[in-house]
Parts: structure tokens; C-alpha cells; sequence
């Protein structure tokens, strides 16, 4: 190494260290940098998480210090922004979206003494886990009230983009639906983006005109409940409860909830006791919830549903369990087994019952 | 009584001059805001401004966002200069990491030295390629090449997500959309150890100077001008339209590439669906804050990766919406507007004379 990037290397060493004396000073709040992929707006993914954030300072009061930046692009901005926050002293990052995960991963091995939490990414390190819910569980009971309250037995689903997670929710809604009403079928429209009001709009209406009278998102807006809402069909929120832009068309939804997963996680960084695990919890760990139902739903499905609930709670059922058969009609498990969580985060079908033919199927 | 009063000719001191005032009324009108919003506007400047080039890191990756807005921006530069209105160096900046990509995945069992190059002439052609399908339909069919330039980005745009979807996507990679990481022959080395600050800016800078040899000193560049400040002129000189339109938009196709393949081998080391920045569409402010000419492009990218970076910092540091940089953005480009009045106008006190 020359003199010039000897001295370059110096000075940068330098300045970080002049950089991070606030993070030492004993009894100070922890500071924790939360990295949102949106802005936060009233409903949807990043709301959620905020949300927790929120909960987790009432909770936790002045032994921490939150921060958040929002709307960081999934690129070499995110890198930038997961860095400053650990630079600044922050001990704890939590970084909220996929696309932050190579990224993560670098600022991880540059900090070894900040924990980073990654949502939805498959990659950890010494200092570095992830984190992600088990939204089908919620899928599986909006399919049971879909397929009750279906007249016409087609329910649409707008999907944001063909990736295992997208791909688990449109199948346990499916194999829920069936499980009470065999002759319905499912028809996909793909967004291709998560979030873009217009397409989403455009795609719930072109399949309420399909005859769909009961439809859902797995999108980031709250489109396609208020295209249900103005066509009289019946709809589900994804992500929060979505109740206020369709109050009679809004069945129920599948609601994300991260605070008490953020608070035991601060709770075990600062006890020196955390570890990196792959977190993905559902129903039993109260990471998934359904929103209040609509009254319009009979006695009999909601009691039909409390049980199946109840089931998810207690680990006794799980909606993947087998005979899993595609929409080709193949078996892809059989009668008895389960379907492991590695099967499940690399899936690539569509179940029977979906009408719709996955892109680039080869 | 204060009227404007139109000038006999512009005045070259204003045209400078111009873009300081702006960036002055742009702080004030800022502070104004950060003081509406309860916060101390001295301090909001200070994390908005100088904060993020507190330290050597903070420089280097300034240098490194303001990077593709240099490039795109200049490439843009020589086709503005002449009324050609390439809008799409989003698309082109998109194809230029499309074809870095395919070099760097086709090859990604070699350790060639001659990969990176590759990978530049790839992403290069690719932006010009992109950019020749309006210059083609352009020349031929006079069809607009701003309503085509632009189409075309949501074009490529789908074109990247079939990609990343399909035939390139990492076979390790759980379906997400996103190609294998570039192996390390294919990844730009960093110009300055312990930051992301990569060869792509050493391009930036080849490509200002180059920028402004061609435009202020070359034959075909004087051409150029000329045809976009009086076309009849330039006809009447004999000077072929086709040729500045060809030159126009493949100069900004290939720039933009360049940009394109800096990105994906440099600060992200993959392709992604979500390789859509912005850079392209914020090239074309920096351009004109740059008054079309290379330091000022190279001031003004510098500017306005400040402004994002700042935005980014008030936030982290001063729990301010996200929305506040894209609000000084609209007050930089705002008050520059208005401050161009004074170019072609002067302002004088008391009534008309008689």
C-alpha cells in the first residue's frame, strides 16, 4: 500500500472514531434506527412496523431512543442509511425490507457490536438475523370466510410479484376456500410492483368484472378493499386493518404485528443474551392477528373460524398440510406430511383451485 | 414601483449568477420551513448540509451519488445543447446495467482483467442501443423523441423485472428477483480504501472532461450548438439534422449505460427489479442547474446528492419526514426558474419611461 492510501486509510479510521464516542458513554439511552422501504402513511407494510416501533418505546420507555428514515430505495442508498445509523451510535438496526439484505450483511461485518435485524431476507451472520411472519396462517382463515361467503365461487387476488411469500398467501387462501366450498376458484392478477394504487385498482376491477365477489391484496395500498367497497363486492385488508376505506365491503384482514417480537429482541440484545435465529413466527407467537370481522359474517363461519384460530394457536393444524396437490394436478405432498419451512420458503406452484397460470412457468 | 425590463441581450453575469441566488433563497426559504416545523433552522441546515460531509466517508459517498447524475447529466448536456430532448436516460441507464450484467454473468467463471472493460462497452452500447430506437424513429418517421425517449423507460423497466424474474434470476436466491452477486472480477475497485467510492467516478470525471472538450471545443460540438440556437442557421451552414439528432441521443444513451453499469458493479454488485433510481429523470434538473455545461454539472450533481443525502440525515438525525428533500429539490428548481427571469430581463424602480 502506498504512503497517500496508507494516510487516507488513517484519516478515515480517524474520523470514525471520532464519530462513535457517543455510543460508549455508559447509561445512555440505547439508541435503535429502524430503516422503513416506504413512508409510513396510514396503512401497509411500513405502518406496521412503525407501529411496533411506537409500541415498543411505550413499552421500553427511556431506556431506548428510536429513529427512523423512510422511503429508502432497495439500492446503494440503503447501504449509506444502515451505516450512518450504525456509525451514530446506534446499537440496534432494524432493516424492513428484502432488498436490504446484501447491504445489511455489509454494514453487519464493518459493526460487529450493533445487532441488525433484516425482515424477510434469508441471510444471517454472528451480529445479523432475520425475521419474517407466517402471513398464510391469516390466508388460510380469510379462504374459509371467502369460500362462505362467495355466491359466484370466483375470488380475485391482486399479487404484487411471484415470490415464495406472494405465492404461500394465494395458496393458503385457495386451500382454505376449498376446504369449505370445493367448487370455488381463485383468479391471480399480477401487479408487478407493491406498491402502485392505480394497477392495483385496475386489476381488483377487472376481476370483480370476472364475476370475483370476493377479492384481496397482496399489495402495499389500500386499493383494492376501496375498489370492493364502490363495486358492493366484499374484499380483505392485508397488512392492517383496512376496515375505514371499505367499512361494509372489509370482511377481515390479515394484520401484521412486530412489537412484542421488537421489544423481547431490544430486551435480549441489551441482556447480552440475544442470538441470531431465522424468527418466523405466526399465529402462536401473536406475530399474525385477524382484524375484527365484519358483521355481515354468519355466527356459524365466525365460530368455524375462532376454531381453526384456536388450532393455529396451539401448532395442531397447519394449512400446508399434506396431500398438497398443484394446479397440474401433481402431488407435491402427500397425504399425513407437513410441509417443512424450506419447502415452503422456496415455493414455486400454484395449488389446485387456482384458475390462473403462473408467469414464466417453465 | 418595481417592473421588469426586457434586456437588449442576455446577461452572461446573470446566467452565473443565476443558480447562487437560487441556492441562496433555496436556504432561506428552507430555514423558513424548518423553523414552521418547530425545529432549530440553524441546526437543520447544519445536518442537512454539512453533516453528511462531516468526515472522508461522508465525501466519498457523496461522490458516489452524485456519480450517474454526472454521467447521465453530461451525456444529457450535449443532446439539450442541441433541442434534442432524450428524456429516457432512466430506460438507458436501466439497459446499461442489462448488458453489464449479461457480461458479468456470462463470464462469471473467469477472472479475466478484461471482464470490467467488457462489462463498460456493454453497458455503453446497451444505453446507446436504448437510446437509438428514438433517434431511429425520430429520423425517420419524425416521430417525438420525448414522448419515445420516455415510453421507453417503462420499457426497460419491465424488460429488467422479466430478467430478474426469469432467465437471470439467482438460482440460490429463494425466487426473490435479483441475479447471483457479481464475482469480484466484475466489481469496480474502490478509488478510496474503507469506502464505496469505486472507479465509476473516475468515469464521471473522464466523461465531464471529455463533455467539455466536445462541446466547447470540438467542430461537430460548435455544430451542435449552433443547430440548437438557430436551426435555420445550421441548415442554411449545411449542417445535417440527422446527424445532431443521431449524435444527440446516442451520446446520452451511452453515458447513461456507463452510469448503469456503475451501479450494478460498483455500490450494488447484482441486478435487481428495483435497479430504477431516479438518477435519469434527476439528471435532467442537474443539467439545467448545470446550465448545460460540464463544471456546471459537475457543481450542480454535487448539489443535489448533497440535498438527498441531507434529507436523508434530517431525518435520521431530526425525525423530519422523508418528503423534505424532494421539498428542497422543488425549491432549488423553483427559485432557479425564477431567477432565470433575470437573464433576459432587468429590474428597475419607479414607472415606465416615457
Amino acid at each position: 500500500m502506498t504512503d497517500r492510501r496508507q494516510f487516507m486509510l488513517s484519516a478515515s479510521a480517524a474520523a470514525l472514531a471520532a464519530a462513535l464516542p457517543g455510543s460508549l458513554l455508559a447509561q445512555e439511552a440505547t439508541r435503535i434506527g429502524f430503516v422503513y422501504v416506504s413512508p409510513i402513511g396510514d396503512a401497509g407494510w411500513t405502518f406496521q412496523h412503525d407501529e411496533a416501533r411506537k409500541e415498543m418505546e411505550a413499552k421500553l420507555g427511556n431506556s431506548i431512543q428510536t429513529k427512523y428514515v423512510e422511503n429508502v430505495a432497495e439500492g446503494a442508498d440503503a447501504e449509506r442509511v444502515i451505516r450512518e445509523f450504525a456509525a451514530s451510535g446506534s446499537k440496534i438496526v432494524f432493516a424492513t425490507s428484502f432488498g436490504y439484505m446484501n447491504y445489511v450483511e455489509r454494514v453487519a461485518r464493518q459493526f460487529p457490536n450493533v445487532t441488525f435485524l433484516h425482515a424477510t431476507g434469508y441471510k444471517s451472520g454472528k451480529n445479523f438475523g432475520h425475521y419474517n411472519a407466517r402471513f398464510y396462517e391469516g390466508r388460510y382463515l380469510n379462504g374459509v370466510i371467502a369460500g362462505r361467503m362467495t355466491k359466484s365461487n370466483i375470488l380475485g387476488y391482486v399479487g404484487a410479484f411471484p415470490i415464495p411469500e406472494v405465492l404461500q398467501g394465494i395458496n393458503a387462501f385457495t386451500r382454505g376456500a376449498r376446504s369449505v366450498n370445493p367448487n370455488v376458484e381463485v383468479r391471480v392478477i399480477w401487479a408487478n410492483s407493491w406498491y402502485d394504487p392505480g394497477k392495483e385498482r385496475e386489476a381488483a376491477m377487472t376481476l370483480i368484472s370476472q364475476g370475483a365477489d370476493v377479492v384481496t391484496q397482496h399489495t402495499d395500498s389500500t386499493a383494492v378493499v376501496q375498489a370492493a367497497e364502490e363495486r358492493g363486492v366484499y374484499a380483505f385488508g392485508y397488512h392492517s386493518d383496512m376496515s375505514k376505506y371499505g367499512p361494509r365491503a372489509h370482511l377481515t384482514a390479515t394484520t401484521h404485528h412486530w412489537g412484542d417480537f421488537y421489544v423481547r429482541t431490544v430486551r435480549e440484545v441489551l441482556a447480552g443474551t440475544w442470538k441470531p435465529e431465522s424468527i418466523w413466527g405466526g399465529f402462536k407467537d401473536d406475530m399474525v392477528r385477524l382484524a375484527p370481522l365484519n358483521p355481515a359474517i354468519p355466527a356459524e363461519v365466525r365460530a368455524e373460524v375462532a376454531q381453526i384460530e384456536e388450532q393455529l394457536k396451539a401448532g395442531s393444524f397447519h394449512p400446508f398440510a399434506g396431500p398438497v396437490i398443484d394446479q397440474s394436478g401433481k402431488e407435491r405432498l402427500s397425504a399425513g406430511a407437513v410441509m417443512d419451512d424450506v419447502a415452503l420458503g422456496k415455493m414455486d406452484f400454484f395449488v389446485q383451485g387456482v384458475a390462473s397460470r403462473l408467469p414464466n412457468t417453465r | 414601483m418595481l417592473r421588469l425590463e426586457a434586456r437588449a441581450e442576455p446577461s452572461r453575469l446573470m446566467s452565473w449568477c443565476s443558480p447562487l441566488l437560487a441556492a441562496v433563497l433555496t436556504l432561506l426559504a428552507g430555514m423558513i420551513i424548518f423553523w414552521l416545523l418547530g425545529k432549530d433552522p440553524l441546526q437543520g441546515l447544519r445536518y442537512f448540509l454539512i453533516h453528511p460531509v462531516k468526515d472522508l466517508y461522508g465525501v466519498s459517498e457523496l461522490l458516489l451519488k452524485a456519480t450517474p447524475l454526472m454521467l447521465c447529466a453530461i451525456g444529457l448536456a450535449v443532446g439539450f445543447r442541441a433541442n434534442v430532448w432524450n428524456i429516457g436516460a432512466e430506460g438507458q441507464f436501466m439497459l446499461g446495467a442489462v448488458g453489464a450484467t449479461g457480461v458479468a454473468l456470462y463470464f462469471a467463471e473467469s477472472d479475466s482483467a478484461l471482464i470490467l472493460p467488457a462489462m463498460v462497452v456493454a453497458g455503453a452500447a446497451a444505453g446507446a442501443a436504448w437510446a437509438a430506437i428514438p433517434a431511429l424513429l425520430k429520423t425517420r418517421f419524425n416521430a417525438n423523441e420525448i414522448l419515445v425517449s420516455l415510453m421507453l423507460v417503462y420499457v426497460a423497466q419491465l424488460s429488467v423485472s422479466w430478467l430478474v424474474f426469469g432467465p437471470w434470476r439467482d438460482p440460490m436466491g429463494f425466487g426473490f428477483p435479483q441475479t447471483a452477486m457479481f464475482h469480484d472480477a466484475a466489481l469496480l475497485p474502490a478509488v478510496l480504501e474503507g469506502t464505496r467510492l469505486h472507479l465509476g467516478f473516475g468515469f464521471a470525471l473522464a466523461a465531464l472532461a471529455a463533455g467539455y472538450v466536445f462541446i466547447n471545443r470540438s467542430y461537430t460540438g460548435f455544430k451542435m450548438r449552433v443547430a440548437g440556437e438557430a436551426a435555420e442557421a445550421a441548415r442554411y451552414a449545411g449542417f445535417s439534422a440527422r446527424r445532431v439528432i443521431w449524435i444527440g441521443l446516442l451520446t446520452g444513451g451511452a453515458a447513461a449505460g456507463v452510469a448503469g453499469m456503475a451501479e450494478v458493479a460498483g455500490p450494488m454488485g447484482q441486478l435487481t427489479d428495483k435497479i430504477s433510481f431516479g438518477y435519469g429523470f434527476a439528471a435532467i434538473i442537474v443539467a439545467f442547474v448545470g446550465r448545460l455545461s460540464a463544471p456546471g454539472i459537475f457543481l450542480a450533481s454535487l448539489l443535489m446528492a448533497l440535498l438527498f443525502i441531507g434529507g436523508e440525515q434530517v431525518q435520521q438525525y431530526m425525525n423530519l419526514p422523508s418528503s423534505i428533500s424532494m421539498v428542497f429539490q422543488g425549491l432549488l428548481l423553483f427559485f432557479l426558474l425564477g431567477s432565470d427571469v433575470f437573464i433576459h430581463y432587468r429590474l428597475r424602480f419607479g414607472r415606465a419611461g416615457a
